[in-house]
């Protein structure tokens, strides 16, 4: 469903800040994976999710969705295919508009915005019982601006409008390290059903190992900009927190250093 | 002081039209857009040009607001194509439409005594007051644009405008051009621009090639007085739209009547910039209260 083949990326490439980020990285995903992306600061796991969202350029390789080359293809067309949420939870919302806006406008993700009124009142009902499955009591609440809702509402109405339009690849880039313990785990409960309800292929980029473990059918860790493990299937499933360190200092020869990788 | 509230009332309801179009801008794209300074000269320069050559005031005036859309255009691509910020786009548009008006008016300056305008048109029909024909127009004009705004912000297109300016990152994850957007907005805005600045010269009879400057903080002088008075707590858009055009119209009545008390002509750009700087300081001078209210009130009860 996904296809990163030998991806290069360099920021600042030529300055004193020159930083090669993506090195040569390949990685396939199959329909229906859902994979925790891992890996120490700078190791490059949001650009990766970057690249295949189209946010940058990347400078080599190429990237392949649904058997659709999307190298050369800008964010907005190729948003079409893809479901974000942001670590940020202002990133994936329009703040000064109102919840059934951005529901409706998450809703013509892909398709041509023409001048028809932005939303129906079919939409509405639909947008009132999808809202009512998280829990939150946002369905009541269709026309209160979004800047009113906390970070973990935020992100709970991102996930939904990231998967209205089941989307080829759904991205989610430490959607839940700006929330405290209790919302990100609510949040990480919604994302699981959602992925799995949808039988969604999804990319979940986080810093907490045990998330990692817990979630998803396969794991890849990241180190300078490659894959250094790929684990998947019942070996997955019997993964600790200290197997998975143990693998890292096999696999780069490093230490794992990132402190919050390790008390996450 | 009856007549003069009136010129000022059908006055303020040409400059309505202005300030709904700095609104989309202002607010809907989160830009500062000097373009207007140049694009409300043009709509004035294209009408005038055109009605002296005998066009008819109506279809001069349509030709005035697709100028004012070219000159949104060049400051959209400026800023999308380009890459130049908005704020410094917008003065280049502004300061190459200054060069542009003069060719089209082919002087600085073009009367417009006794030729027919867009509202001599009812006035000779009904045998009206001027300042009633006025008012009569510009109040369908505002209305005729209000509604326009309410509909197009209304559609999917609209809807991804103002998504564009208020989160752009969001915007294009949800697959919306946001270039596209950007150029969309500054186009029917400085229409809009155009449009009362060809409505602006018909009723003051000339047009003039220095009549749009300082015409942008006008604007927003009229929409921040309309919006603290009329609309501070609401999310009614249709409610919005209603007190920018009731700002613009109060900010004529404000003028008139400081003019009427006495105050030097030669001091209103002054009163504008310090009322546009004093309404923006409103949430700051707010804030400050506050926290003052609350330390007094903490001081007492732990005294």
């Amino acid at each position: 469903m996904l296809k990163l083949d030998s991806v290069f990326k360099t920021f600042n490439a030529g300055t004193i800040n020159e930083n090669r980020v993506l090195n040569g990285l390949s990685l396939h995903l199959k329909e229906g994976d859902f994979v925790t992306v891992i890996g120490g600061n700078g190791a490059g796991k949001s650009t990766v999710l970057n690249s295949v969202a189209g946010v940058f350029p990347i400078d080599y390789g190429t990237i392949t969705i649904d058997g659709k080359n999307v190298t050369r293809l800008s964010e907005y067309k190729r948003a079409a295919l893809i479901g974000r949420v942001f670590q940020d939870p202002m990133t994936g919302t329009a703040a000064s508009m109102n919840i059934e806006d951005n529901l409706a406008l998450a809703y013509r993700r892909g398709k041509r915005r023409m001048l028809k009124w932005g939303i129906s009142s079919k939409e509405r009902k639909e947008y009132r019982s999808l809202l009512s499955t998280l829990g939150l009591g946002l369905e009541s609440r269709l026309t209160d601006k979004v800047g009113l809702l906390s970070g973990g509402q935020r992100q709970a109405l991102t996930l939904l409008m990231a998967t209205l339009v089941s989307p080829k690849i759904l991205l989610l880039d430490e959607h839940t390290a700006a929330l405290d313990p209790k919302t990100a785990a609510k949040v990480l409960e919604i994302s699981d059903k959602l992925v799995k309800q949808n039988n969604l292929t999804t990319m979940m980029v986080t810093h907490n190992m045990r998330d990692a473990i817990n979630y998803g059918n396969r794991l890849v860790m990241m180190n300078h900009g490659r894959i250094i493990l790929d684990i998947e299937g019942e070996e997955k499933k019997k993964l600790t927190v200290e197997t998975l360190m143990d693998k890292f200092s096999e696999a780069s020869g490093e230490e794992f250093t990132s402190d919050s990788a390790i008390l996450g | 002081m009856g007549a003069i509230i009136l010129s000022a009332v059908s006055l303020g309801t040409l400059w309505a039209v202005m300030t709904l179009g700095v609104y989309i801008t202002y607010r809907i794209l989160d830009i500062a857009d000097l373009t207007v300074e140049g694009s409300i000269a043009t709509g004035a320069a294209v009408a005038a040009h055109l009605i002296s050559v005998g066009v008819s005031p109506w279809a001069a005036t349509a030709a005035a607001i697709g100028s004012g859309m070219l000159a949104g255009l060049a400051t959209g691509l400026l800023h999308t194509k380009l890459k130049i910020p908005p704020l410094l786009a917008g003065i280049l548009t502004m300061i190459a439409l200054y060069s542009v008006n003069l060719r089209i008016m082919g002087k600085s300056n073009i009367p417009l005594l006794k030729t027919a305008t867009v509202f001599t048109g009812i006035q000779t029909a009904f045998n009206l007051d001027k300042n009633i024909a006025i008012l009569i127009i510009g109040v369908i004009c505002a209305l005729a644009v209000s509604v326009f705004m309410y509909w197009f912000f209304g559609t999917e297109l609209g809807c991804a405008v103002r998504a564009t300016g208020s989160n752009p990152q969001m915007a294009r994850a949800q697959g919306i051009n946001t270039d596209t957007m950007i150029n969309i907005g500054l186009v029917i805005s400085n229409g809009l621009v155009a449009f009362s600045g060809a409505l602006i010269a018909q009723n003051q009879s000339y047009a003039d090639v220095q009549m749009g400057t300082g015409s942008i903080v006008i604007g927003l002088a009229s929409l921040i007085i309309g919006e603290v008075l009329f609309a501070m707590k609401t999310n009614s858009f249709k409610r919005v739209i209603f007190a920018v055009c009731l700002g613009a119209v109060l900010y004529r009545v404000i003028i008139a009547l400081v003019l009427k008390a006495g105050m030097n002509p030669n001091d209103l750009k002054l009163f504008t910039a310090i009322t546009v700087a004093f309404c923006l300081a409103l949430p700051v001078g707010r804030g400050y209260l506050m926290t003052i209210a609350k330390s007094l009130k903490g001081g007492g009860s732990n005294a």
